[in-house]
């Protein structure tokens, strides 16, 4: 079977990070990187490989020249090969935009199962993984804690605030993990150096048959008008204990709601 | 021309070993230091990543990278701990590397891939109580025995690390087997495996630092090795633990240049937050200036470490370069680990605070492998002066 990973190459979550003037990502002044969200979807998708299912893995990541850094990553902690889709017209997409460009190059590569993440570490809007499913025409099981393929069948848990829920799909389908899956494997040296050899493909929206009309900053359904800087942390509130410390503290607490 | 970027498996090798020292050494390894417990699961993990396997070939269950990898890995994980960092350094260039470089194919099959994969620890009993560097006062003997073929080895050595973990699988020893014709003694190598009766580990020692890595006194009392087990040439001995030690000085000094970025990096973070006097103490140029020659023997640091690395790797003589190299990289770290805690303040006379683990490990780096003096030594010899 064929499984695609896709992954985001995004700012450090840990930088100062920030907007151009436009409402796009500012992606020159802070480092990129793999996030850290999708390396769970990598190791899942490794695990199913090591669990006994013969299957290749191809990752697959939308973004800038230097989005290679994330495929190249990937391959140094497994995995087959990796397809790069670039292409000057895409800056400034948003999520639906993403999303049809993910689909396009999933159906042009063959895919069983879709893996990704739960969301990115900059946009952060998670729905990447619906919208996928909903172009490509597949069933979509999001946010599993814990994953299985068995016998055509993708299995997963999946914890809500009130439940635990078994679901399970028929495949082809996709799939977002969530950072309660497993920590992701380090790569090892040998991976890094086989990586170096594993095929990467690029390709343009041309490849892919996209319209350039339909993607970019122009064609975003969703756009940044404003960002404003997180404030600074304050000084926190010190409780001194005279006797009604235990008051005062549940006092808060509730005040703040977390009792 | 020279270049001082790492060709890209050696970057990304390295920002690999920084994020899992990052996330994975440094949240765990201070209880690990306070209780003199060996960190049995970080070791695991980082021979997962093949840490252990970095210098040697696939064949054998390596990574068929170099020494430069290894000594990548090694200051990446002594910026942030240097128990995990010698605990590595000890098992690949001094508990594996005797193995591969003099091993017959017969010994290396036998031990290689389970010492690569971090499963076992292998250990290098050089050091005696009444000699280290001048390994021509050795008194272990090594007797072989004709009529078990066997060598029955007496003797004891101290300050070996690795030697007592439960995954140590076994300790090559250096002992006099005999006397040459010209009347010189005799000194080979002999591979004594773990639970091997008559060699005896005595409990862990009471260290200044280094306190989440092993290290042990050993005793061998009549106890008894097949002949096999002679590693490489008998005689050779001396010869073999030179080359050891010039190789082990690279790596030494890779571990010093990560304990002296350490140092930088926990200082600059302190200089920032903490305030005096309504403004961060990193502000004041006295502090400031300090921060910058701590940087600077850092950066020379690294320099120099790479400089012989990169001489051992393309086979030319590094002798010279690597005493230079650990001379210069551990009075680095002494100073910078000094300076640290001063930045620190009280907070750097706390044990909790990673830089006075900087301050306890630093140390040790001017005496082990060959002192400082020994170095000079070293050095004054490649200039045709000195003894």
């Amino acid at each position: 079977m064929k499984i695609v990973v896709c992954v985001k190459y995004v700012p450090d979550a840990t930088a100062d990070r920030g907007f151009n003037e436009d409402g796009t990502t500012d992606r020159e002044s802070v480092d990129s990187l793999l996030s850290e969200l999708d390396e769970y979807a990598i190791e899942q998708a490794l695990q199913i490989v090591e669990s006994g299912v013969e299957a290749e893995i191809t990752y697959l990541t939308v973004g800038p020249d230097d989005a290679t850094d994330a495929l190249r990553k990937a391959l140094a902690m497994g995995g087959d090969n990796a397809v790069h889709v670039n292409d000057d017209d895409i800056q400034g997409t948003d999520a639906l935009g993403t999303s049809l460009i993910l689909a396009k190059a999933i159906e042009a590569n063959g895919y069983d199962l879709v893996i990704c993440g739960m969301a990115s570490t900059d946009g952060g809007m998670g729905v990447v993984p619906a919208m996928l499913a909903e172009r490509l025409g597949v069933p979509q099981v999001t946010y599993l804690d814990e994953v299985k393929v068995e016998g055509g069948v993708v299995k997963g848990r999946r914890e809500g605030d009130t439940a635990t829920e078994q679901v399970e799909a028929s495949l082809p389908a996709v799939i977002s993990v969530t950072d309660r899956t497993g920590e992701a494997r380090f790569p090892s040296f040998k991976g890094i150096m086989a990586a170096r050899k594993k095929p990467l493909e690029s390709k343009d929206l041309d490849d892919l048959g996209i319209d350039s009309d339909e993607v970019g900053l122009s064609a975003a359904w969703s756009t940044v008008d404003a960002a404003t800087a997180r404030p600074a942390r304050t000084k926190g509130e010190v409780v001194t204990d005279e006797g009604e410390g235990g008051v005062q503290l549940a006092t808060f607490l509730a005040a703040k709601k977390f009792i | 021309m020279l270049d001082h970027r790492l060709e890209e498996e050696h970057e990304l090798l390295r920002q690999t070993v920084r994020e899992f020292a990052q996330e994975v050494v440094a949240p765990v390894i201070g209880d690990y230091y306070e209780r003199h417990a060996f960190p049995y699961p970080l070791v695991q993990q980082m021979g997962k990543m093949g840490l252990f396997g970095l210098p040697f070939p696939e064949e054998y269950g390596g990574m068929g990278g170099d020494y430069l990898a290894l000594g990548i890995a090694l200051e990446e994980l002594a910026r942030v701990d240097s128990s995990v960092a010698i605990t590595l350094e000890a098992a690949v260039s001094l508990g594996a590397m005797p193995i591969y470089k003099y091993g017959t194919e017969e010994q290396k099959q036998q031990w290689l891939p389970k010492l690569c994969s971090g499963e076992m620890l292998g250990a290098f009993g050089l050091t005696e109580p009444d000699g280290g560097s001048d390994a021509g006062a050795t008194r272990t003997t090594a007797r072989l025995d004709e009529a078990t073929g066997e060598w029955v080895i007496n003797g004891t050595k101290c300050f070996i690390t690795n030697s007592g973990t439960d995954i140590t699988g076994l300790v090559t020893v250096t002992a006099v087997t005999g006397t040459s014709e010209d009347g010189k003694r005799e000194i080979s190598t002999i591979i004594v495996p773990s639970g091997t009766p008559g060699f005896t580990v005595a409990p862990g020692y009471s260290k200044v630092g280094w306190n989440a890595s092993d290290t042990h006194e050993l005793s061998f009392t009549d106890c008894r090795v097949p002949a096999e087990n002679l590693l490489g040439t008998r005689g050779r001995g001396y010869a073999q633990f030179l080359g050891i030690l010039d190789e082990g000085r690279i790596a030494i000094a890779a571990l010093a240049t990560g304990l002296a970025q350490g140092c930088v990096d926990e200082s600059v973070k302190y200089a920032g937050e903490r305030h005096a006097f309504g403004k961060p103490i990193g502000a004041n140029q006295a502090i400031a200036f300090k921060l910058a020659d701590m940087e600077m023997r850092a950066h020379m640091s690294r320099l120099t470490w790479r400089h012989a690395a990169s001489k051992l790797v393309h086979g030319e003589p590094f002798k010279q370069e690597a005493a230079i190299a650990k001379l210069y990289t551990s009075e680095a770290a002494v100073d910078n680990a000094r300076e640290a805690t001063q930045i620190h303040g009280g907070y750097g006379f706390m044990n909790e605070f990673a830089v006075a683990r900087f301050w306890r490990d630093s140390k040790i780096l001017e005496i082990g492998e060959g002192t400082s003096e020994v170095q000079r030594m070293l050095i004054a010899r490649g200039l045709g002066v000195g003894a």
